[in-house]
């Protein structure tokens, strides 16, 4: 018998065996022993079959407005808590000043984006080498890029997340390598909460997700050296989310995956 | 060598009498004690919320069998690949055999405790292989030469001087007392072997059946870039981190970061579902997960401690435990530390050698109270006791109890027994805390109570007469 067929056999077994202790005979003290094991397990029974679906996860998690200004408040909230940079922009044109501002800012020497995205429509007026990230791209050149500039598949208001996946993200290295990583997303791609957040990743891609994707949560940071936060651990110490668009802004070409 | 409760014994003496170890584990969970409970009182519902952690993974655990097939065949029609491990050896095996066929030198790992259970880095660098622990705090405790202290905080025993000196030492940094300045050493240091690594191993916090795919919590970005830059990715994990469905992440990513880091949700959650695709332009062209057992199914077998399989390994029963608190995490001499550890070893590795860790405890039950997945360990612990007894009680114990039992059921004698130990009781205090005490292995670290002037039977005469 192989491994696996070892192993589905053992748990197979395991699971046959009735609820009592491995050791007979121990009548009180185990009576006594496992009484709350056994009633709870008894609630966990009973409430195991209906498991609703994301609106009966909702009402647990943390609460989100539910209109769209509150959303972008608790948003902008996570961001500060998080050391997140949020910024909003009214329009593309906002958003193309606003990303010559921040390569100003920051001294940006090159950038890195997706390639055949059409996020270099905000970066016409950045005159800096722009690194668009395919097969062929050395992991050592991407390293050393100022920046790293993608889209995204949703912003997550409860948490003051970025979700990406390889594809809206150029694969997997771009939005973790270069030091800074910028995100552009549009107002209609912020939801509220987690469960939203899966609803979409199935609605989207089911049964082909990604290979890759990932919750972004501020940037990169640690506290094993005496529990002190210091960002920058691994992966970018910088984060810039840019918001395009106010409420009912319709989605953007450069927030699709680009086309391959 | 000692044995392990012997030296248990020896290493908790000494680590209870050093006030600098302990003042430094408060300070250390000081922070997380604030920002778990202010993330919690965020949930809606965090008591519901445990009841409901709960019962998903009793939900997976109950049906085992089927999820790890599901898990299994959507992977592999990702074009990952699958090996099921009996125990450690296997597991081991299989990488070293992946490592040699692809001639690999350098082995780049993000914290993964399954590779600590199974002595995986030993097996590597025996083989000749160069092994690279990247989350920051296991870097540091690899270049001391020792087992993570905490499993959620590997280095939370050290001091930034004593980090200070370790990187001047084997890294050749200048000193500093900047943990800025020190993370920055070892993000230097790491950045080119995650480069250069041709394999990348990591864990997996979560395995979800539904859709095949691994899931990975952590802070510093290091799982990341383990699982996106190597041509080859690893994944070890322990059977038992099966949930059934991708949504059910929507509840356990933030209950993980509230009771394990005290985060609303740690900075990366990221899912993990195979090799690159034809359409992606990159991430490993090969990626094998290891599913290992190694005592699980033991653990599954046991209907009354099964519920120890829904542990998420948060760390959160560690934090708030007063023998943790004290005696650290390296007395153990355990891969999983605190109360968790104390249940599940003895299964692992074997009850009479490792039941003394279920002695060691007040039964104050912190634990059980703010585990995420509501897992029943201070009672546990109490069947690990009765157990050990069972299965093998000592004679003399025996004898004891049994003793104990004769007197007490005899309301007379047991008043006469009383009687005679009180009128010896003067006789104890000329030896109190010395070697000659009777009761010396009490006395000898805490202070004998003494008798009341009237016991309660004598006060229940008078009040009845």
């Amino acid at each position: 018998m192989n491994a696996r067929d070892s192993i589905l056999a053992r748990i197979r077994e395991a699971l046959r065996g009735g609820s009592d202790s491995h050791l007979p005979g121990h009548s009180v003290a185990e009576a006594d022993l496992s009484r709350r094991s056994v009633a709870e397990a008894d609630t966990a029974e009973s409430e195991a079959k209906p498991v609703d679906g994301s609106t009966g996860v909702r009402r647990l998690l943390p609460k989100v407005p539910d209109d769209f200004a509150g959303q972008v408040a608790l948003f902008a909230e996570r961001s500060e808590s998080l050391k997140t940079e949020f910024l909003r922009c009214a329009d593309e044109a906002a958003a193309s000043a606003q990303l010559k501002l921040l390569a100003d800012r920051e001294g940006w020497e090159s950038i890195a984006l997706p390639a055949n995205s059409e996020i270099r429509t905000l970066l016409t007026n950045l005159s800096i080498p722009k690194l668009e990230v395919s097969r062929s791209t050395a992991k050592t050149d991407l390293e050393k890029v100022s920046a790293g500039i993608t889209g995204c598949d949703a912003l997550i208001a409860q948490t003051g997340s970025v979700l990406l996946t390889a594809k809206s993200g150029g694969g997997r290295a771009l939005s973790v390598l270069p030091v800074h990583h910028v995100v552009i997303a549009t107002s209609s791609q912020l939801l509220p909460d987690l469960p939203a957040a899966f609803e979409l990743l199935e609605r989207k891609y089911a049964p082909n997700f990604p290979t890759f994707m990932t919750f972004i949560t501020g940037p990169s940071r640690t506290g094993d050296i005496e529990r002190v936060l210091v960002l920058g651990a691994h992966g970018p110490r910088k984060l810039t989310v840019i918001l395009v668009g106010g409420e009912g802004t319709a989605s953007r070409a450069w927030n699709q995956p680009p086309v391959m | 060598m000692p044995s392990a409760s012997s030296q248990f014994n020896t290493d908790a003496t000494r680590m209870v009498a050093d006030l600098g170890h302990r003042q430094m584990v408060q300070q250390s969970l000081s922070g997380y004690q604030k920002t778990r409970s202010s993330n919690a009182d965020r949930f809606q519902d965090w008591e519901s919320a445990r009841s409901r952690a709960a019962t998903i993974k009793d939900e997976a655990i109950r049906h085992l069998d089927r999820y790890l097939v599901e898990f299994e065949e959507k992977l592999v029609a990702r074009g990952a690949k699958v090996f099921w491990a009996n125990d450690a050896s296997e597991a081991r095996a299989y990488i070293l055999d992946l490592a040699r066929a692809k001639q690999a030198r350098v082995i780049v790992k993000s914290k993964t405790m399954v590779s600590e259970e199974i002595h995986l880095n030993e097996a590597l660098e025996k083989a000749g292989f160069k092994v690279v622990e990247s989350d920051l705090g296991e870097f540091i405790v690899q270049l001391r030469h020792e087992p993570p202290y905490h499993i959620v905080f590997p280095a939370m025993h050290l001091t930034r001087g004593q980090i200070s000196d370790l990187f001047q030492q084997k890294l050749a940094a200048q000193p500093t007392s900047d943990p800025e300045a020190l993370t920055m050493t070892a993000r230097k240091a790491l950045r080119q072997e995650y480069i250069t690594a041709d394999i990348g191993i990591t864990g997996a916090n979560f395995a979800v059946a539904e859709t095949g795919m691994i899931s990975i919590t952590e802070n510093e970005g290091n799982a990341r870039l383990t699982s996106s830059l190597p041509n080859t990715h690893v994944v070890l994990l322990g059977i038992e981190k099966i949930v059934p469905r991708l949504a059910d992440l929507a509840l356990f990513l933030p209950m993980l970061a509230t009771a394990g880091t005290g985060q609303q949700l740690t900075c990366y959650n990221s899912l993990v579902g195979g090799p690159r695709s034809a359409e992606e332009i990159d991430g490993p062209e090969e990626m094998h997960v290891v599913l290992l057992d190694n005592s699980r199914t033991r653990l599954l077998a046991d209907a009354e401690q099964r519920d120890t399989l829904r542990c998420i390994r948060c760390g959160a029963c560690l934090n708030v435990c007063p023998i943790f608190r004290n005696v650290g995490g390296h007395a153990y001499g355990t891969t999983y530390q605190g109360p968790i550890g104390s249940v599940i070893t003895p299964h692992l590795r074997g009850l009479q050698s490792w039941q003394h860790l279920s002695q060691a405890s007040s039964l104050c039950g912190a634990c059980t109270e703010t585990c995420p997945v509501k897992i029943d360990l201070h009672h546990h612990l109490l069947q690990n006791r009765r157990n050990a007894v069972a299965e093998k009680g000592s004679p003399f114990q025996q004898l004891g109890f049994r003793a104990f039992a004769f007197v007490v059921n005899r309301p007379r004698l047991f008043g006469f027994a009383i009687r005679i130990v009180k009128f010896l009781a003067p006789l104890q205090r000329l030896f109190n805390a010395t070697p000659g005490d009777p009761v010396w292995p009490w006395t000898k670290s805490r202070e004998l109570p003494s008798f009341a002037r009237k016991s309660f039977r004598d006060l229940w005469k008078e009040r009845t007469s």
